[in-house]
């Protein structure tokens, strides 16, 4: 009896380790995440308008019905990447996402204080490469460091009332993401 | 033999302890540091490099994008104040104000994320769109057949959720419930179709 209850214990811890690796293990197998459902409709560096979300379709779940959003797949291998999103009248925000879809760096209008949010992309490494008298100019610009060498930039454009959707579109659609 | 059948007892064990688990855990959307304001609830962390484990498994597997905390915060309600599940041939009311932030959504989506048919096409509202009192409330139903004021269509489906989003708000990581951070009341009536 003790036997049989000590292979039963030893199934449970298994069974715990089981479970953290599994969870663990999932966002780097996943096929279905936001990354691959957008790898098909975006190309790299450069920003698509995606399709606003509708009953029968929906690019990704949850997205916000009121937002016009456009998507850069980027890839810093060559090098930095130069982002332009002009701002809308209501409310921009671009958000940077890891290859594994974790947001690691918001910033809205209102905290880029300009017509137009502009940032440079580029990995630590690249960073950490430029020269010198660029420094003095950093107050100008905005770098924002990538934990990856891919990922995506997601800008949303707010429409506060439906029709005004196409004016936030249009915005969205003069946004740039190229290699510098 | 024994030992055998004693390894191959445990390994069942671990089997379907590890996956049941697992699963579960995915489908009930299990996630920690929930930021619970009445029926609404929050996870502020998604939107951060600190996102755990739990909700990074669950956002790879349903393909969503979280809100980054320098853009908004999110908050999602399935039930009512008193816990009741929310129901699309019920009239639901969401009433009341809501923290400070420059605009709102106030979003309906069948559980899995996608939004419901109806035939004025009105998927939610932005903070923009509401009437409200004079003193700066708002009322919403959320029913199945038309209501005067802001209705916000169910199409009669049995489960739905409600989320709502802040954009550049002060709201985030360090925020308690509390008088900071008022939320509107959610309320099951008894009207149903």
């Amino acid at each position: 009896m003790i036997r049989w209850s000590l292979w039963i214990l030893s199934g449970l811890v298994l069974g715990g380790l089981v479970h953290l690796a599994t969870i663990l293990v999932l966002p780097r197998t996943a096929s279905r995440d936001a990354y691959a459902r957008l790898a098909s409709l975006v190309p790299v560096n450069g920003f698509t308008v995606l399709p606003g979300p509708n009953p029968e379709e929906s690019v990704l779940p949850f997205m916000d019905p009121a937002f016009a959003v456009a998507v850069c797949r980027y890839d810093l291998a060559k090098g930095p990447v130069k982002l332009t999103v002009p701002v809308n009248q209501a409310y921009t925000s671009v958000t940077f996402y890891t290859r594994r879809d974790i947001a690691y760096y918001a910033i809205n209008d209102r905290a880029a204080g300009r017509r137009s949010i502009e940032l440079d992309l580029m990995t630590t490494k690249q960073r950490e490469a430029l020269p010198d008298d660029e420094d003095v100019t950093a107050a100008d610009r905005l770098i924002v460091e990538s934990p990856s060498l891919t990922g995506l930039i997601v800008a949303r454009a707010l429409s506060p009332e439906p029709s005004l959707m196409p004016a936030a579109t249009a915005a969205l659609q003069a946004a740039q993401c190229k290699p510098q | 033999m024994r030992l055998l059948i004693g390894l191959l007892l445990s390994f069942a064990v671990a089997a379907g302890l590890g996956l049941g688990t697992t699963w579960y855990a995915l489908t009930q959307n299990l996630s920690f540091g929930a930021l619970e304001l009445g029926a609404w609830k929050g996870y502020p962390h998604n939107g951060t490099v600190g996102i755990d484990p739990y909700a990074r498994a669950v956002i790879a597997r349903n393909g969503e994008l979280p809100v980054g905390i320098g853009d908004g915060v999110v908050f999602t309600a399935a039930a009512d104040d008193k816990g009741r599940p929310l129901d699309g041939r019920c009239d639901v009311t969401v009433r009341g104000t809501t923290p400070p932030a420059r605009y709102f959504t106030l979003t309906l989506y069948t559980p899995s994320g996608r939004l419901v048919a109806n035939s004025l096409g009105r998927y939610g509202f932005t903070s923009q769109e509401l009437v409200r009192d004079a003193a700066g409330a708002f009322e919403i139903t959320v029913s199945p057949r038309a209501r005067p004021g802001n209705w916000l269509p169910t199409g009669g489906i049995e489960s739905y959720v409600l989320m709502i989003r802040f954009y550049d708000t002060s709201l985030g990581i360090a925020t308690r419930a509390g008088r900071e951070a008022p939320m509107p009341a959610i309320r099951l009536t008894r009207t149903c179709q």
